[in-house]
């Protein structure tokens, strides 16, 4: 269902050529251009980071932070071993984009990789694979090795004198390993759970050493900005939300599948690119941006255009580019119990608001689904998710509970009705 | 120092603080579960949360750094919401089965929900269940669905114990605390996580549905095991100790106890308690009333001086007694006219005695030694010996400093090790005269003793280069180099290293009181040792407090010894199997509990206590029993009329301070190191004593399993032995089957198998050369 549009990431791949993921065809699509650029001509690190920063590239895992900024944020006189690290922990439900980049193009990962340790002064880096993608991880491994046969990782990198090694670790499957320093805690060794933050990983993070965590799609996106300029990215979208984003289309539509496509883009082309709305049905919600993010109602969505700003000021996020879409038959109470049923599960808990609120939110919406629910029950779950979100080390408890608050909030009539009548106001069929 | 403003209280706050600790400088509480002063900071429970100015949500205090002019709310509405919150979500799957529950009553659960939460819950659906786990015969872990998931016990194993038993297991709402699976907890400093634990999930198995809290007496006392001198509140009910607890002391025991600090107390409730004086005539045992039993001990005296003289008897006393009693014991010994008197029934080299000039302690505080950057052990299986001393030394290790270790075992301390010599107790002192020729060769100088014959390894370079590169460097000689028959030449060696590196010596004092004991003169001063005492048998004994089979160096010569004795007198307050086979009288007296008393811990620091109830059945106070014998013995000064004013008579006798002393006036050692088969017998952690030996709890732990022999890889391999099987175990005449265990961490040549175990009581000394075949 891979379907790829015209981008910067997957500019050239053909998902049908098995080979595609190959470090020759990566190559004869430009690859490694930018790095072997940097190499030879010394490029001074602060000018790597700077290009970044000034590509506009915001972090492509949901929190959209600007990249380069983050990676000024690094101390480059520390003595010692500093780390970077790529999240492909791809857990939030409806996003599956970093996968295909595994799958696809993993030697732009890689790349990008080694040009973020140019630039920060780290020797070493790890990729942090979600635990239930098998074949990709096995996949980028090979890509690996490919990459260190040809000089490109390891010591002396081109016969540079650069040193960079990567590694991969294949998580467990844990959602909370996306959050970054859970990712640190397990790639560690130890059980995947949130620390408290100050220290940020930028001063304490692996191994309790300086280190930055990025999303795969932005260390992909490297490449481009330092082969084709800053400035070429920051076109392809437009200002503050630089370059081209992949959003994994699923639900209701013809053709599920990731899009690259410039940030900016009107959803409704989006819609339209994965084939419109399947059987002819009418749209009814989307979650732009991953279960974390609210949901919006169709009329609001079909005005939004895909990225950062538009959709923060329509009251949702951008997030991870998962944009799930709903078509009339959706039971909105079924949906949102299928949602807080994830975050019940996935919490780690830790924190007392989160491990206990995200089983009474579960349990309540559950028991109005099933026609048990109260009068009252409503502002409970508003009240419950007020007592849990920003009162947690990390934004598991804030994303649980913010799907409760966008679909009471802009479907309570559904809600409502399953309240007051023991049964659905939405006949919810599957398909 | 940063300007802080804590709900409108100004305030100044060192850099790097916390606002929960700025919050407590002041006395302001903030309420919390998983914060703890001594643990890392996991700012998990949450219910910490305060309001700061500026900070868009709350934060948690306990991690939250003060910075220049943060203004913090405790009880601001946003507080004091947050914090509600939290507690409904503590409480929403929390059983609120408080009137069955054990912690009920001194529960922070309780208390902080009643300070900050609501009168009543919302939350309507089911409740989770947990199922209890068996953490062992300490750790109650029955009622896990009270688990508030703080952590405390899981962090507790990890950086206090050492290793990480407790752990919490799945995610979220199926979150569990368990121990590693089908394991208990083991630690010998596990009953502190009863202590840390907040709510009724982790009880204690030996106390909970006992009693309740609130019908306790708290009494304060001192712990009479080792040397660290643990301060403790024992709670008493009805005239029974019902359980006993830390009582706070950062200079000696912080807010900790060893477990059989916190669990022996079982043994002065024992069946085995000796009630009532019992005499021993047509080879039965008879009850008697008080005078009867006196007046026999009198005529047994009397008649054993009269027939073979006063050098016919001998006083055997234990380090574990009040310094009163083994004061009043040597002065009722002396004054009769007998000068065998020894505490030291373990020890087995007493060629030092004429060199000593003072009484043998740590060299120092307790806090000075774990602030030392490098720090010597000498012979010490250092977690069993001294269990709270060695937490506190793991604590210095991770803050930097340098541990070394010399030993007959490859023990796992748990903590992290500079450099390690391993080596037979044929090979110790060859081990420790490796470092002090090191020393003098980095240090210049010359020693007087012959270390021609010395040649220094690799570890003992890396030892020496440690004691000679700190700033502070202290070493200390443990039980096992207390117990060696080359004690007074470790100790000379040690001396001498010292003396060359500018290090500070000491030991590591094995009973609750050993430094009394040596400070009041219970020790062989003008007459026989203990060593010579078993040597070369007495007509007569007197056992104050002690069981020569298990406290004794050499068992079955202790044993023998006491058997063909005319009469043996114990002070006792066990009717043990021992003392029932080979004493003719004994008298009951009462543990530390039911006396006033004073210990001198390692530290050289006397600490005085009463008893907590009344003596059980007819036992008294050993130093009233000593008192009334010297007056019907007609001897002078035995007038006392309190503890208290036998502890006056003895202290009068020197400042305390002024009388410890390490150094010899004179030392030897003969440094080749011999080579053969020989036992480590060391004393089991919960065997140090008569008490601990009667604690049902303590000796249902893994840490007491029946012994078994460990043996090094040579002597296994030419013993033909596989593992597991039965080994025919010979030393001094005696021969005991025993499964055989290979063991790795044991240096060539030794044979592990532990003393103080009426399993092993028939075998000789802990030291000394054993045979082992295939049994």
């Amino acid at each position: 269902m891979a379907i790829f549009k015209s981008g910067v990431i997957f500019e050239g791949v053909d998902t049908q050529d098995e080979n595609a993921w190959r470090l020759a065809a990566y190559e004869a699509r430009g690859g490694y251009v930018a790095l072997r650029k940097i190499l030879a001509a010394q490029m001074p690190q602060d000018e790597v980071i700077a290009e970044v920063k000034n590509s506009g590239l915001r972090g492509r895992g949901g929190a959209g932070f600007p990249t380069g900024l983050k990676w000024s944020f690094m101390p480059r006189s520390f003595p010692g071993d500093k780390y970077v690290v790529c999240n492909t922990d791809e857990g939030e439900p409806g996003t599956f984009k970093d996968r295909d980049i595994l799958r696809y193009n993993p030697h732009a990962l890689i790349e990008g990789m080694i040009i973020a340790g140019y630039a920060m002064g780290t020797r070493a880096g790890y990729n942090y694979i979600h635990g239930e993608i098998f074949e990709a991880y096995e996949q980028f491994e090979a890509a690996l090795d490919e990459a260190r046969a040809a000089g490109l990782l390891g010591q002396n990198i081109l016969g540079t004198g650069f040193n960079f090694e990567l590694y991969a670790a294949h998580g467990y499957g844990a959602y909370i390993c996306g959050e970054e320093t859970a990712l640190l805690e397990s790639l560690e060794g130890k059980k995947g759970q949130p620390r408290f933050k100050p220290p940020f990983p930028a001063s304490y993070g692996l191994y309790g050493k300086p280190t930055t965590i990025n999303n795969t799609e932005s260390f992909a996106s490297v490449p481009f900005i330092i082969k084709d300029g800053a400035q070429k990215f920051l076109e392809a979208g437009k200002p503050n939300n630089g370059g081209t984003k992949l959003f994994s289309v699923s639900g209701h539509v013809n053709r599920p599948g990731n899009y690259e496509v410039p940030l900016g883009t009107p959803f409704t082309e989006l819609l339209e690119m994965a084939g419109g709305m399947r059987d002819g049905k009418k749209l009814k919600a989307v979650i732009p941006g991953g279960s974390s993010a609210p949901v919006l109602p169709a009329e609001i969505m079909l005005g939004v255009t895909m990225d950062y700003d538009s959709i923060s000021k329509a009251g949702s996020m951008l997030g991870s580019g998962a944009v799930i879409v709903m078509n009339e038959d959706v039971c909105m109470v079924r949906a949102l119990e299928r949602l807080a049923y994830f975050y019940h599960e996935e919490s780690c808990g830790q924190c007392t608001p989160c491990r206990e609120g995200t089983g009474w939110l579960y349990r309540i919406i559950h028991r109005i689904l099933n026609g048990e629910g109260r009068p009252g029950d409503l502002e409970l779950l508003d009240s419950v998710g007020n007592n849990m979100a920003g009162r947690t080390i990390c934004a598991l408890a804030d994303a649980a509970v913010f799907p409760v608050r966008s679909f009471t909030k802009h479907f309570r009539h559904e809600f409502e009705y399953l309240i007051e009548h023991g049964k659905p106001l939405v006949d919810h069929k599957w398909c | 120092m940063l300007e802080i403003e804590i709900d409108g209280k100004k305030l100044t706050a060192p850099q790097g603080s916390t606002v929960m600790e700025a919050a407590h400088s002041i006395g302001t509480y903030i309420p919390h579960f998983c914060y703890h002063k001594k643990l890392s900071i996991a700012a998990n429970c949450r219910m910490c949360l305060v309001e700061v100015e500026k900070a868009p949500k709350p934060l948690p205090a306990c991690a939250t750094p003060v910075t220049d002019g943060m203004k913090i709310h405790t009880h601001s509405d946003l507080a004091k919401k947050a914090q509600a919150g939290v507690m409904e979500f503590l409480l929403i799957n929390h059983p609120l089965d408080c009137p069955i529950c054990d912690q009920g009553g001194e529960c922070q659960l309780q208390d902080i929900a009643v300070g900050y939460g609501n009168g009543a819950s919302r939350y309507q659906e089911e409740k989770r269940a947990v199922p209890g786990k068996d953490m062992g015969p300490l750790v109650s872990a029955e009622e896990m669905s009270r688990c508030i998931h703080c952590t405390r016990c899981v962090r507790f194993t990890e950086e206090i114990g050492g290793f990480q038993e407790i752990g919490m297991a799945h995610r979220g709402e199926f979150s569990e605390i368990l121990p590693f699976l089908g394991k208990t907890v083991n630690s010998e400093i596990s009953g502190n996580v009863i202590d840390l634990c907040p709510v009724g999930a982790l009880t204690s198995k030996p106390y909970r549905y006992s009693t309740r809290a609130w019908e306790l007496s708290r009494r304060k006392s001192v712990s009479p095991h080792d040397g660290l001198g643990a301060n403790l509140i024992v709670q008493v009910k009805h005239n029974e100790v019902m359980r006993v607890l830390p009582l706070e002391n950062e200079e000696i025991n912080e807010c900790w106890l060893a477990d059989r600090d916190r669990f022996s107390y079982q043994g002065l409730n024992s069946d085995a308690r000796l009630k009532t004086p019992k005499i021993k005539f047509d080879g039965r045992w008879h009850d008697t009333d008080w005078e009867t039993a006196l007046a026999y001990v009198v005529k047994g005296l009397n008649g054993v001086s009269a027939d073979h003289g006063k050098d016919a008897i001998g006083f055997l006393t234990s380090p574990h007694s009040t310094t009163e009693e083994l004061y009043l014991a040597q002065k009722l010994a002396r004054a009769f006219g007998i000068n065998n008197i020894d505490y030291r029934s373990a020890r087995s080299d007493f060629r030092a005695d004429a060199a000593k000039q003072g009484a043998e302690w740590l060299g120092s505080s307790i806090v000075e030694l774990a602030a030392a950057k490098s720090v010597l052990v000498i012979g010490s299986s250092l977690r069993s010996e001294q269990p709270l001393l060695a937490s506190r030394i793991r604590q210095a290790s991770k803050k930097g400093m340098a541990l070394n270790i010399i030993h007959v075992a490859d023990d796992e301390l748990l903590m992290n090790v500079h450099a390690k010599l391993i080596a037979s107790p044929l090979a110790l002192v060859n081990a420790v005269a490796q470092v002090l020729k090191a020393v003098v060769a980095i240090k210049g100088g010359d020693s007087t003793l012959d270390l021609a014959q010395v040649d220094v390894s690799a570890q003992a370079q890396a030892i020496a280069d440690s004691l000679c590169a700190g700033e502070t460097a202290r070493i200390v000689l443990g039980a096992v180099a207390q117990h060696h028959p080359a004690y007074s030449e470790l100790l000379a060696l040690t001396q001498e290293i010292a003396r060359i590196s500018g290090a500070g010596f000491g030991v590591l004092s094995e009973a609750a009181n050993s430094v009394g004991a040596e400070l009041v003169g219970a020790w062989a001063q003008g007459g026989m040792s203990a060593g010579e005492m078993i040597a070369s048998p007495r007509k007569a004994y007197v056992l104050l407090n002690t069981e020569p089979e298990f406290d004794g160096y050499n068992s079955a010569a202790s044993v023998a010894a006491m058997k063909q004795a005319a009469t043996v007198i114990a002070l006792t307050a066990y009717q043990s199997e021992g003392l029932l086979d080979y004493a003719d009288v004994l008298l009951p007296i009462a543990p530390f509990s039911e006396t006033a008393g004073s210990f001198i811990n390692m530290e050289g620091r006397l600490q005085a206590f009463n008893g907590v109830t009344k003596p059980q059945g007819e036992a008294r106070p050993a130093w009233k029993v000593l008192r009334v014998l010297g007056n019907m013995l007609s001897l002078d000064g035995f007038g006392f009329n309190s503890a208290e004013e036998v502890r006056s008579e003895l202290l009068a006798k020197g400042d305390i301070a002024q009388r410890l002393n390490n150094s010899l006036s004179s030392i030897a050692a003969n440094t080749a190191a011999k080579a053969g088969v020989v036992r480590v017998g060391e004393v089991p952690v919960y065997s140090t004593d008569a008490i601990c030996r009667h604690a049902p709890a303590l000796q249902a732990t893994a840490l007491a399993a029946a012994p078994v022999a460990r043996i090094a890889a040579d002597v296994f391999a030419a013993a033909g032995l596989a593992e597991g099987e039965l080994a025919l175990v010979k030393q001094g005449g005696a021969t005991l089957r025993v499964p055989a265990h290979l063991d790795a961490s044991l240096p060539a040549g030794v044979v592990r198998l532990a003393v103080a175990r009426a399993e092993t009581a028939m075998l000789g000394g802990m030291f000394d050369t054993i045979e082992i075949e295939r049994g």
